[in-house]
């Protein structure tokens, strides 16, 4: 990536938008008090601030979606009120959001149809989707449907749809959360291509490290409120982070532990897809001890999805030994049946598959303990059980909510994976699976869940945690492997391999030649 | 004109007021709505198109007035499940018993009364061809209509962008939303579609099935109706088979009883709804992940303000 330019070399623009006062009330809570934000073009500015900070709906201001209370907003130097998304639009805003607007059942050309105004046929869209997509380095295949994608090649649509429209303001919402250090690079450049061509962008980001290297300025929000403006590159990540938490955070600290025996074991594990699009895992074979973390990097949709679910029961495999649980082979059982073995599993998508949206978390609690534990007595569930359980999470895992028993929906993203994190380690399992353990998440949860693995890990369990954010796997795991095109590497002592080698190898090459030639034709 | 020429003719008949209603449904479907009230608006179709038709004499006013009708009842369908976010379920059922009942008082004193059937097409030498002549060139302009609609509907739901907005709105009207599109607009559009193509079907029951009004003449067709769309799986080209196949059901049903076989009637009616649960099952066996079905079928859905 290009160095971030001085904003001296550019000449100084008036502002495309101004907000002023911006304020936005649901019902007595205050989501957004009166925040003032100043957007030039050929500026890339951060937005920053905790899970609950206001920035989402900051955003939704801007793009439409809501209305502010109270406050105003400019659009090159005239007031503007937005009835609607559709009218942001048309003045040339555009939104990437952490939450998808995408269609299921739709390809991925309709989908970006969809988002643009522009009344081109879905064909002739899907050629210059195509090319896009390869000027950006974000490859998607038009005619999928959204179904079959995975988060990362999902956020690659809001993307590639966004940069259709050509837009004057881009507004990403953490971005770079699912894809390879490349790509992210890659992305990178593309939003310095377009602040050079005197777009105005803001960036939403977690990731302090990106902020400092991307943004010339820097808006920090806390409460709803403004709490500090700055230029990153002036700053150090600590600083920024003290900003935005209003406290030190807490990093992880690598405990001491011994390691034991294997408490996964997976043996040549080779699986086609349920799905003629998913990936065919070859050949995998992985142990997970006593006392480790292992972590599986890679980028979206190179079998995670499909390893996860072979790990867990949602699918179940012929060849019983090729997966082993606790020394049992448990490559035929079901999910019931391995977390009776000792195992536990925490999903990637935390509403819809980790909890039932609608269910409160008592309920939620059940579903994954009730085969285990004392939740159900004689077949009728424990109510003062379930309820203590829930009140055990929140205690030991500080799950903030309004009450006792809220529908999970409820929760931000940060405390309902808390709970879900929680709720499994309370079960005190041997050997605990995570997939994207802190997507989405802000530094502070993100920092909690990770403290949580390794104090588990510290107790004798064996933790497997696959997720595309390699910082966190260097941070927590005792040895790394890479996935690419349904291949597992043989994990690796995380002091033995450097970040750059890990970078190459989930970029596909390092591999040996005949199994890099197999993998790309899978 | 053999015997088979007539079955084929009678299953014609009886597919029609199915795949008129069936298509409307089949919109409203796709677009997220759940009305259940498709008897309710055949029958009010039915009454209305009877007594248009009566009073002016004409089968297309007839026609026009079992349209709106139905578009009036679906109407009030369209301010309680989507204005006022009520259940659909309940008020698509509701909506049936209001339609049944108020059939019944417009209808009273129609009971009896006769009219001139729809006029059938006929060109000279093509429609007395043997065979095929009557089934291609000799129906009404109900059947015309029918499929003629079929075809505009594939088309606009596979090909048009208004066809792309209406199976996003059904996908997830959240995301249409954030997006822009006004979903209660669009559903509400497709809800007066809905009911229009109802009424339509009632209309052709007392216009051109038989012409004269009896009540609680519709039979439960507004049911096979709502069936046919699933066993369909919302897709325009199966919907035709479909009511071919439900049609000629309903048919041979009574030729099997003039020919004395011993299958029980009762049996014979409840086909369409059994073949429809075959094939959910099938769709299910067949298709994992994703939805055949709009995903967010039978959903009300309130903008966050």
């Amino acid at each position: 990536m290009a160095p971030p330019s001085d904003p001296g070399q550019t000449e100084p623009s008036p502002p495309l938008f101004l907000g002023r006062g911006l304020t936005k009330r649901f019902g007595s809570f205050t989501a957004n008090d009166a925040i003032d934000l100043d957007l030039a073009g050929g500026e890339i500015h951060a937005l920053l601030g905790e899970n609950g900070a206001g920035k989402s709906t900051l955003v939704k201001l801007i793009t439409g979606l809501l209305q502010p209370d109270d406050g105003q907003m400019m659009w090159r130097g005239a007031p503007v009120a937005f009835a609607g998304p559709a009218e942001a639009r048309m003045r040339g805003i555009a939104a990437v959001s952490q939450h998808f607007a995408l269609f299921d059942n739709l390809t991925v050309a309709e989908n970006v149809a969809l988002g643009l105004d522009a009344r081109a046929s879905v064909r002739k869209l899907s050629d210059e989707l195509e090319r896009v997509a390869q000027r950006y380095g974000l490859p998607l295949d038009p005619k999928r449907e959204v179904w079959r994608l995975s988060v990362g090649e999902r956020q690659r649509i809001e993307i590639v749809r966004a940069l259709l429209q050509d837009p004057q303001l881009l507004i990403l919402d953490e971005p770079t959360a699912v894809l390879t250090p490349a790509e992210a690079d890659r992305l990178f450049e593309v939003l310095e291509q377009l602040r050079a061509d005197g777009r105005a962008l803001l960036y939403i980001s977690h990731k302090l490290e990106e902020v400092r290297r991307l943004a010339g300025t820097a808006t920090i929000l806390r409460g709803g409120r403004v709490v500090g403006r700055c230029d990153p590159r002036l700053e150090s990540t600590a600083t920024l982070a003290r900003m935005m938490v209003g406290s030190d955070v807490i990093a992880p600290k690598q405990s001491i532990h011994t390691i034991g025996e294997p408490r996964l074991s997976v043996t040549a594990l080779t699986l086609p897809p349920d799905d003629p699009h998913g990936v065919t895992l070859r050949d995998i074979t992985l142990q997970v001890r006593s006392g480790e973390i292992v972590g599986i990097a890679g980028v979206a949709g190179n079998g995670q999805d499909e390893l996860f679910a072979a790990l867990s029961g949602e699918t179940v495999i012929d060849r019983e030994e090729a997966i082993a649980i606790g020394g049992t082979a448990a490559g035929g059982l079901t999910i019931n049946q391995r977390r009776e073995l000792g195992a536990a599993f925490v999903p990637e998508q935390r509403l819809g598959h980790a909890t039932v949206p609608t269910m409160s978390l008592s309920d939620n609690a059940l579903l994954t303990g009730h085969g285990t534990g004392s939740l159900v007595r004689f077949g009728l569930v424990d109510r003062g059980a379930t309820l203590a359980l829930v009140d055990r999470v929140t205690e030991t895992f500080d799950v903030r909510k309004a009450k006792r028993d809220p529908e999970a929906a409820r929760l931000s993203g940060g405390n309902l994976q808390k709970f879900i994190v929680g709720r499994e380690i309370l079960r005190e399992p041997g050997l605990l699976i995570v997939d994207q353990p802190s997507w989405g998440l802000d530094a502070g949860a993100a920092g909690a869940i990770r403290q949580a693995l390794l104090d588990l890990s510290a107790t004798g369990a064996a933790v497997l945690v696959i997720s595309q954010d390699l910082d966190e796997l260097i941070e927590i795991a005792d040895r790394i492997a890479v996935m690419f095109h349904g291949r597992l590497s043989p994990p690796r002592p995380v002091s033995e391999i450097g970040r750059d080698q890990l970078g190459l190898l989930m970029g596909g090459s390092g591999w040996q030649t005949t199994e890099a030639r197999d993998g790309a034709g899978a | 004109m053999g015997l088979f020429e007539a079955i084929l003719l009678s299953i014609i008949t009886a597919s029609t007021p199915l795949l008129l209603a069936a298509s409307g449904e089949l919109i409203a479907e796709r677009a997220g709505v759940l009305n259940l009230g498709v008897e309710g608006m055949m029958l009010i179709g039915a009454v209305c198109g009877f007594a248009g038709a009566w009073a002016t004499g004409s089968t297309a006013i007839g026609a026009l007035c079992g349209i709106v009708a139905g578009v009036a009842l679906a109407a009030l369908f369209a301010l309680a499940a989507i204005g006022l976010a009520i259940n659909q379920v309940a008020a698509g059922l509701a909506l049936t018993i209001l339609g049944t009942g108020l059939a019944g008082l417009i209808g009273a004193p129609l009971v009896g009364e006769n009219i001139a059937a729809a006029p059938h097409l006929w060109l000279p030498g093509l429609t007395d061809l043997p065979l095929i002549g009557k089934l291609l060139f000799g129906q009404d302009a109900f059947v015309y209509l029918a499929i003629g609609l079929m075809v505009g509907i594939a088309y606009v739901l596979a090909r048009t962008r208004t066809g792309l907005i209406l199976r996003a709105v059904g996908d997830d009207p959240a995301s249409a939303h954030a997006l822009g599109y006004n979903v209660a607009a669009v559903r509400t559009l497709a809800v007066l579609f809905g009911g229009g193509c109802a009424g339509l079907a009632g209309a052709y029951l007392t216009l051109a099935y038989t012409p004269f009004y009896a009540p609680g003449m519709t039979a439960g067709r507004g049911w096979i109706a709502l069936a046919l769309v699933v066993f369909a799986s919302w897709r325009p080209g199966r919907l035709v088979a479909g009511a071919a196949l439900f049609g000629a059901v309903s048919i041979l049903q009574l030729h099997a009883q003039a020919f004395g076989l011993g299958v029980p009637s009762q049996l014979m009616s409840a086909l369409p709804y059994l073949a429809t649960v075959v094939v959910l099952v099938l769709i299910s066996r067949i298709r994992r992940g994703g939805s055949v079905a709009p995903a967010a079928l039978g959903t009300t859905f309130v903008p966050e303000r």
